[in-house]
């Protein structure tokens, strides 16, 4: 009996470790444990030293290292959203290098497959006299969102914390939304998961706030990382930005801040530096604002080939090694 | 009857052998299934096996066997699911505007019109769902149901025309259906047994009294004149999947007329085609006749004016204009990749028809025929030229995606699944024309009625009027000024 009960211990005990491994750091850790879970076929014996919530110090085999991730909101809570917000970002044309370095944040943030990039960086040129620019396009989470307006099963919703997401527990998959989007914002999940982001993904609960698991037949885009700034962090493009070119924030706070940490007053920092919203003529509200690219410090991208280069297709697991951080 | 009125014997005993004939002509397709039948229902039902198969593929794998992707995420099944709808208009228009204006000449085509309509619209309806990427939640539409979602419209709109189009369709078989009933005992045919149960279920116990006539009559009023705007809705709401979004070439305000027309235009010429194939196919040489295909064949040009002109806004304003998203989409349907489409649509399959139409000789059977066919594949190619080069031209330029995001062209799945769906509506056709007359027998009948009343009435006033004359004639000679001549 006492030996069932000690068992029983030691195993709650496993199990909590296991949920609450580095609990710190997230970022850092989600990289780890991302690398840890890919190569994870082998067990290395590699033992590290973690420090659970609870104050102690564990040893556990690096193997079993996982990204934590706080127990999802419910579903009613992730169609809400976060009271007294007004999330929004603003993008700096005039600093951003094209270096995609967002890109792959986000990739590794939502264990994407490499050809979803929720946040795309395109080389701009809007006319033949005008300098071209790199422009980094995330969802616009538009205030009024032509995708939302047409699902027909509400799996696509406008939270009052002006975020745009998806509950693909109760998306039919009718792309609606897809053709709806201006802004070709919206993935499709044509096939099942690789294996591969099957394994990284673990057994995460799903929900609509971290896009995670996916499912087959329904639509993912951009989420603006709502499960990150409930604990009070900055999506992963955000923080990502080597140039501190990606400014995020609360426009009831009227603050934004970039990587570098430092924050600006938003309605002035638009004022200043003339910040624009893409395509304001249809009507969409965007909430991501783009400040024009001016003054740039580096070349702007090489418009020659851009759109008749193709990537090759690849299927999609052999590509996934060129996705961590 | 209808062509040959000089040679119509008048009487009640030529009226009688007349109506029979009229009722075996009608009947005895459904009494053999030859070789040539069977064989072509097996080659359907082969083509659907296979269909069913890839279907079953796409389940297991996911939409990624189709040939779409991000930036075409609908491609071939949407195409197809405005198509069919468009060819359900058909029997609307026939049926329901030609008994409204009581043309006389509607009678022998009403039937084929009308199942055209229902089974366009079955499988119109199932392509969507073959397009959904998950259709085991599709009980979401109804648990979820947004009203505001134009997908919405779209069921709400259907449901409600095939539920109309069914009663449209089964209504007038009543009498035909008490008919067979009565009549199959006197022959023998393959499946009597059941046939007979199917028979004496669907004439709802029809004996033909005065006060079932009147019913079905008043019902029939009733939905001719329903059916005609939840038609026209449909296709309304259908246009408005794509023009309720911001893409450059479905951002249009013209897009609800637009496809309405459309749809007349490649059904109507779905009913003729329809018209000629029973015709041969059933030896009804007698009933449906030059004149029908003539009349249908100035109705075709009427709607290919329309459908031509309605083209002319849909692309000469915003060409005219050339803003700068809408002026990608234009440049590359006049001049680019998919021109020599395009142009053959607007030129072959518009405004040739239109012009062969426009002359009485290009109204016959084979050129009508032959006119139709194009112009149903032109209608088919342009729903899929309305489609897919909008999504392959949005707003944010397509740059480095994999290949086959940039491009579309349907693969063998779409292709399969497709052709399946097509081999549906024909076996559906062929079944039912072995089971049921083709053509609405108490119709002709009541046509022929009228027409031998006509015929009768004109002879009986004949002899009125000569008995008259030569009542006025002895009265005159006589000299009897008093008596009032007959008016
Ligand atoms: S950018 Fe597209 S997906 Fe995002 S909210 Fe706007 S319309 Fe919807
Ligand atoms: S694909 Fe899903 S999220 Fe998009 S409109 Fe259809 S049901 Fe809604």
């Amino acid at each position: 009996m006492q030996e069932d009960n000690k068992q029983k211990n030691k195993s709650n005990r496993r199990d909590f470790l296991k949920k609450s491994l580095i609990t710190g750091g997230l970022l850092a850790a989600g990289a780890i444990g991302f690398e840890k879970v890919f190569s994870a076929k082998k067990d290395s014996g590699e033992k590290v030293k973690v420090r659970a919530p609870d104050g102690k110090v564990y040893e556990a085999s690096s193997d079993h290292l996982k990204e934590y991730r706080p127990p999802p909101v419910t579903n009613a809570e992730a169609r809400r959203g976060i009271a007294g917000k007004k999330f929004v970002m603003v993008i700096d044309l005039a600093k951003c290098d094209g270096c995609k370095t967002c890109t792959a944040a986000c990739q590794t943030m939502h264990f994407t497959e490499p050809d979803r990039e929720w946040i795309k960086v395109f080389k701009m040129k809007d006319a033949a006299t005008t300098a071209p620019y790199f422009f980094p396009k995330p969802c616009f989470h538009c205030d009024n969102p032509p995708c939302t307006k047409v699902c027909p099963v509400n799996a696509t919703f406008k939270r009052q914390d002006g975020i745009v997401l998806i509950d693909n527990e109760r998306c039919i998959g009718c792309r609606s939304c897809m053709a709806a989007c201006p802004y070709s914002t919206r993935f499709f999940n044509w096939s099942h998961p690789s294996a591969l982001q099957i394994a990284a993904v673990g057994e995460m609960a799903y929900s609509p706030e971290q896009s995670v698991p996916r499912r087959m037949g329904t639509v993912e885009k951009c989420d603006f990382c709502p499960d990150m700034i409930r604990q009070g962090k900055m999506p992963a493009c955000a923080t990502s930005c080597p140039m501190n070119a990606i400014y995020f924030g609360d426009q009831n706070e009227d603050a934004v801040t970039n990587a570098s940490g430092g924050t600006v007053k938003l309605s002035q920092f638009l004022i200043d530096n003339a910040g624009y919203r893409h395509l304001e003529e249809l009507g969409t509200e965007p909430r991501v604002y783009y400040l024009p690219p001016k003054n740039r410090k580096y070349p702007g991208p090489d418009m020659k080939n851009v759109g008749k280069e193709k990537k090759k297709t690849k299927p999609m697991e052999m590509d996934m090694g060129n996705m961590q951080m | 009857m209808v062509n040959e009125k000089s040679n119509l014997p008048t009487g009640q005993a030529s009226l009688k052998s007349e109506i029979e004939t009229l009722r075996e002509d009608c009947l005895s397709p459904t009494r053999n299934w030859g070789r040539p039948t069977q064989i072509w229902i097996g080659c359907l039902l082969i083509v659907i096996a296979w269909g069913l198969y890839c279907y079953i593929h796409q389940l297991r794998h996911g939409l990624g066997v189709t040939a779409m992707r991000d930036y075409v995420s609908w491609g071939l099944y949407i195409s197809t699911f405005v198509f069919f709808i468009g060819i359900s208009h058909s029997g609307t228009l026939v049926s329901a505007i030609l008994r409204i204006t009581r043309q006389e000449w509607r009678r022998p085509i009403t039937r084929s019109a009308e199942l055209l309509t229902f089974v366009s619209l079955v499988f119109g309806g199932i392509l969507p769902i073959i397009d959904l990427g998950r259709p085991d939640r599709i009980a979401n539409i109804v648990i979820f149901g947004r009203v505001q979602s134009p997908l919405i419209w779209d069921v709400i709109s259907i449901c409600t025309y095939l539920a109309g189009s069914t009663i449209f369709l089964f209504l007038p078989m009543i009498p035909d259906m008490a008919l067979c009933r009565d009549r199959l005992t006197v022959v023998d045919s393959r499946f009597k047994k059941i046939r007979k149960w199917i028979y004496t279920k669907m004439a709802l116990g029809w004996k033909g009294t005065k006060s079932q006539w009147h019913r079905l009559e008043w019902s029939m009023t009733i939905m001719t004149i329903v059916i005609i705007p939840v038609a026209v809705s449909v296709h309304t709401v259908v246009s408005y999947i794509f023009a309720m979004t911001l893409r450059p070439g479905w951002n249009s305000t013209v897009f609800g007329p637009y496809f309405v027309t459309g749809a007349l235009y490649s059904g109507s010429a779905c009913v003729i085609l329809g018209m000629a194939a029973f015709r041969k196919m059933y030896h009804l040489e007698k009933y449906i006749t030059l004149k029908h295909f003539n009349l249908m064949g100035q109705i075709e040009l009427v709607l290919t004016l329309i459908y031509a002109y309605l083209n002319l806004n849909e692309y000469w304003i915003p060409a005219y204009k050339m803003a700068t998203a809408e002026g990608h989409l234009l440049n590359d349907l006049f001049y680019g990749s998919y021109s020599i489409a395009f142009w053959t649509c607007q030129i072959g399959t518009v405004m040739v028809p239109l012009i062969i139409m426009s002359f009485p000789k290009g109204r016959n059977i084979t050129m009508l025929t032959i006119t139709c066919i194009i112009i149903v594949a032109g209608a088919w190619v342009k729903r899929y030229l309305i489609i897919v080069p909008t999504l392959l031209h949005p707003f944010m330029p397509i740059q480095e995606v994999p290949g086959t995001w940039s491009t579309y062209f349907p693969n063998y799945v779409e292709f399969s699944i497709t052709a399946a769906c097509l081999a549906g509506i024909f076996l559906f056709i062929t079944l039912f024309a072995k089971l049921f007359p083709m053509m609405a027998v108490w119709e002709v009948e009541e046509g022929i009625k009228i027409d031998h009343d006509k015929q009768s009435a004109i002879e009986i006033r004949k002899q009125r009027e000569e008995e008259e004359a030569k009542i006025t004639g002895e009265l005159s000679a006589l000299g009897n000024e008093t008596i009032k001549q007959p008016t």
